[in-house]
């Protein structure tokens, strides 16, 4: 049973759909928004008469950094031919894609909107790396010096590593294993599988974290419908469920961490997702979280309760997270498969969490889906300086 | 090559950070403690981050730590340092951690929980930047 407030309704996913993630030159960020918008709508079971949308949330990370201007909630409306619509712009760091769809689930279990559109989108093969690199400053007279991400996940990769014997190879499977799964997804960026050996002979990029531990860069846009429970039966006789959404919050910066080996907004978001939707570890049977590293899936999982503290490396070793073991995690091929469209990774998630608990997957590619028994699947979403924020959701066939 | 002086980018300094920029040109390694809980805290900042005062001071640390974790960079490069450069957390002996670099250790070498020391390199514009190296190496 769930745990929701007085005056709270239930809230359902009845459209979903995104672009290709991969490299877009050949096209504006508006138009990626565009085929993300109609994707959704196309996949509403008994149609959608656009007008019925009642508001907008647009999450977008920074798309500032990558070379485009940012306009605020106009982008979603205006790009998408619904002028006049409420909207607004989300960002939340990496998790803004989940993040909105938080906003937007709020927005009616609060019953403020019956019918609310989400859309995810980045754009981040304009900038160059030098470009990129002069840029990733965070304004602070001390901490401002020529950082990537990598610079904050190996640390924590090398304290996993000592604390719990994790290794370079058990790291090495987690992109083994995700990359497999991304060549049975027509949606994701890098479709080739790749071996062990391949990983741990690819270039060190920092320490012990190399180029194939590493999510690529990547253009892309996801959206998707959210109904209240009153109104989800003229549009679908086969709906998603969210049984529970929850935010985490962390210190920015990593000194200021109690712990390299876990992360704390990861362990609240998911006890506040899990309390909400009145299950537990144990009653998920799919999951899609957070690989932007590989060390990242192995930490996660942990923080997730998916497994102990310390055995997320054997947990990728065991193969239970393959599609078809126990507890298939990233399906979809993860971001370090499918891609990092900052905006719109956790959208992606949650569009793909849609397709797999409806069995819409078979028809893309059978060799993906997942088999449900109790039918519910996490999502989980999380960045800003390993990890500062964290968004869980959890999604089920049945009404919760 | 000593005409070309160092090539390290000077900090960039504010009324908050001055006092431990200040420090480290004078060969002194200093965070923040906060007068009214007595916590150190770095970067210096406005207010304590724990109980919300705004009385701070600057308080002189040892210099002395161990290595918490660590990365060693490799891509991508910055022209101003030789890779890979080694990145660290170094918990100091008075219970404050600092981001910082490993020098004089070959990157292969650093470990956690190694003990370091401070040390001081120059950098453009006269600037100075507290680094870190096994702790009795000869400068």
């Amino acid at each position: 049973m769930t745990s929701t407030k007085p005056g709270m309704r239930r809230v359902a996913m009845v459209g979903a759909g995104m672009v290709p993630f991969g490299e877009h030159f050949d096209k504006g960020w508006d138009e990626l928004v565009q085929r993300a918008f109609l994707a959704a709508v196309g996949s509403v079971d008994k149609g959608l008469d656009r007008r019925e949308i009642e508001a907008g949330f647009i999450g977008a990370c920074r798309p500032g950094l990558h070379g485009q201007q940012t306009q605020g909630g106009v982008s979603l409306s205006g790009t998408i031919g619904l002028l006049g619509m409420p909207a607004s712009r989300i960002e939340n760091g990496c998790p803004t894609g989940s993040e909105t769809v938080r906003i937007g689930a709020m927005a009616v279990a609060s019953r403020w909107h019956d019918l609310v559109l989400v859309v995810g989108y980045e754009k981040m093969r304009d900038a160059t790396v030098e470009g990129l690199l002069g840029i990733a400053l965070e304004g602070h007279p001390i901490h401002n010096r020529g950082e990537t991400a990598l610079n904050h996940f190996a640390p924590q990769a090398r304290a996993h590593m000592e604390t719990y014997g994790t290794t370079a190879e058990q790291m090495a499977l987690v992109s083994v294993k995700n990359h497999a799964n991304g060549s049975h997804d027509p949606y994701a960026h890098h479709k080739k599988p790749v071996t062990l050996d391949e990983v741990m002979a690819s270039p060190l990029i920092c320490d012990p974290l190399r180029l194939l531990d590493c999510c690529p860069q990547t253009d892309g846009a996801a959206a998707v419908l959210l109904a209240g429970e009153e109104v989800v039966d003229r549009y679908t006789d086969n709906p998603v469920w969210l049984w529970g959404a929850g935010n985490g919050t962390d210190t920015y910066w990593m000194h200021e961490k109690e712990t390299l080996t876990s992360f704390p907004a990861t362990k609240l978001a998911a006890e506040r997702a899990y309390a909400m939707a009145g299950v537990g570890p144990t009653d998920i049977e799919m999951v899609e979280l957070h690989d932007c590293f590989t060390i990242m899936e192995i930490i996660s999982s942990e923080d997730l309760g998916l497994t102990e503290p310390g055995k997320g490396g054997q947990l990728v070793e065991s193969g239970d997270t393959m599609i078809g073991g126990r507890l298939p995690i990233n399906p979809s091929g993860g971001l370090l498969s499918k891609g990092h469209p900052l905006g719109a990774s956790g959208v992606a998630q949650i569009v793909e969490i849609f397709w797999q608990l409806r069995g819409d997957v078979a028809a893309q590619d059978a060799a993906r889906q997942v088999e449900f028994r109790r039918g519910l699947a996490l999502q989980h979403n999380a960045g800003g300086k390993a990890i500062s924020n964290s968004v869980v959701t959890i999604w089920g066939q049945d009404k919760p | 090559m000593s005409d070309v002086g160092p090539t390290r980018p000077a900090p960039v300094v504010t009324e908050d950070s001055a006092v431990f920029w200040d420090a480290a040109r004078a060969g002194r390694l200093v965070a923040q403690r906060c007068r009214s809980c007595g916590r150190l805290h770095h970067p210096p900042r406005p207010m304590c981050p724990a109980c919300h005062s705004i009385e701070l001071e600057a308080h002189e640390l040892s210099g002395n730590g161990t290595v918490y974790s660590y990365a060693l960079l490799h891509y991508p490069q910055n022209p101003a340092f030789t890779y890979p450069v080694v990145a660290a957390l170094v918990d100091l002996d008075e219970g404050v951690r600092m981001l910082s670099n490993l020098v004089g250790v070959e990157p292969e070498r650093v470990a956690i929980g190694m003990e370091v020391e401070v040390t001081f390199e120059p950098t453009k514009d006269d600037g100075v930047v507290p680094l870190f190296r096994p702790r009795g190496q000869r400068s």
